[in-house]
């Protein structure tokens, strides 16, 4: 077979075809995977609750309430969940906040006591760069801890005259993430208790 | 050409990384560890063969003039077929690679080798061409990524083998990535002139 001709109609022609059975794929692929992807999603969720709140440990949790809290364009500002054990004693809250990283948005869920302790914190969702601020799922646990600390003093790195050690050569992931936290902590302790008893906070 | 030949053309004679200097962007940016350069470069392989042997079915049936938006649009389906399925199934591979798994379409060894294989020569070559090329980028991938993990972070393929506080973080970095690449090609340089 000889090889088609460059005319105006064959172009046309080939490139709309080349589209129309790669975009009959994607879609066929969309709705392949989007039930798979959304599970992940869930099991990421469900599982980072308990890390956050039970700091790893073994035990029994239930969600008591989840509360999504919109910003005035109608996006997703904070999800609140908050937990019990088997028995209903309440364990803590877990609130979940998107900052700006270096590479997007940076998703963290932390974990505060009835104090507003930081018991955990999971990173959901992130755009870091590989082997930079896509460390901060550890590092925070380790070389810049704020498990045990309480953000009423807002959380800073060492470059902002704070004490939390920044993710080496990562500042902006670094700060994305404290502003994630602070944030949660804000919302959570000192919005909410500014209008007590109110179960949706508006914005 | 013999299957062998095609398949060790791609991994020796004509390696993307050290020979062609072909791909330099993943290159450099996914080896921070040796298991992110491997996951890059099996990714890679996935696209490439796919593409590789699509294109050649199809090659007649595309004019020479609209052959290169044709072969974008082809490849840029795969990648974003492979970026569902590991968003579905390899979350956690998916978590570390992230933003480098769509660039896969700019790649220019997976137009490269479109163009200089896939539109002259069979499907069943075409895939010993993706196979080949496939397997040489992700060989090079991983041994700098093990070079890099190695020096800057006290690990290979996670597993400590000393304390990351004495880890030369330069060489996660990406003035790292140019200096571990230079020295590997003139590693192998000097051995195959040997």
């Amino acid at each position: 077979m000889k090889k088609l001709e460059s005319t105006l109609l064959n172009m046309a022609l080939v490139l709309t075809s080349v589209s129309l059975v790669a975009g009959a794929l994607l879609g066929y692929m969309n709705q392949l995977t989007a039930e798979p992807i959304r599970i992940v999603e869930a099991n990421t969720l469900s599982s980072g609750i308990k890390k956050v709140i039970l700091g790893g440990a073994e035990g029994e949790l239930t969600l008591t309430k989840v509360d999504t809290v919109l910003n005035d364009k109608g996006k997703v500002d904070f999800v609140i969940y908050s937990t019990a054990d088997a028995s209903g004693k309440p364990l803590g809250t877990a609130v979940q906040r998107s900052e700006n990283g270096f590479g997007g948005p940076l998703t963290v869920l932390t974990g505060f006591d009835d104090k507003g302790t930081i018991l955990g914190y999971e990173v959901l969702k992130h755009s870091e760069t590989p082997g930079l601020g896509a460390k901060a799922g550890e590092w925070f646990r380790n070389k810049g801890n704020i498990i045990g600390r309480n953000p009423s003093t807002p959380l800073k790195v060492s470059k902002d005259n704070g004490d939390v050690d920044a993710i080496t050569a990562s500042t902006i992931t670094s700060r994305a993430f404290l502003k994630a936290v602070n944030a949660s902590y804000n919302h959570l302790f000192v919005e909410r208790n500014a209008n007590s008893g109110a179960t949706t906070t508006k914005e | 050409m013999n299957k062998l030949n095609i398949l060790l053309n791609g991994i020796i004679k004509e390696n993307p990384t050290f020979v062609l200097l072909l791909g330099m962007c993943p290159t450099l940016g996914t080896t921070t560890s040796a298991i992110n350069g491997l996951g890059m470069g099996l990714a890679t392989m996935f696209v490439l063969i796919c593409s590789n042997v699509v294109i050649s079915l199809v090659k007649k049936l595309i004019p020479d003039m609209v052959r290169i938006p044709s072969y974008i649009v082809i490849i840029a389906t795969f990648v974003t077929v492979l970026e569902m399925l590991m968003k579905a199934y390899l979350p956690a591979l998916y978590a570390s690679l992230g933003l480098f798994i769509p660039l896969i379409v700019v790649n220019c060894i997976v137009l490269g080798r479109a163009e200089a294989f896939a539109s002259k020569n069979t499907p069943f070559d075409s895939m010993f061409d993706g196979i080949g090329i496939g397997l040489g980028f992700s060989a090079a991938l991983t041994l700098l990524g093990t070079v890099r993990e190695l020096l800057g972070s006290g690990a290979v393929f996670g597993i400590k083998l000393y304390s990351d506080d004495y880890g030369m973080l330069a060489f996660v970095l990406a003035p790292g990535a140019f200096l571990a690449l230079g020295y590997l090609i003139a590693i192998i340089n000097r051995i195959k002139k040997a």
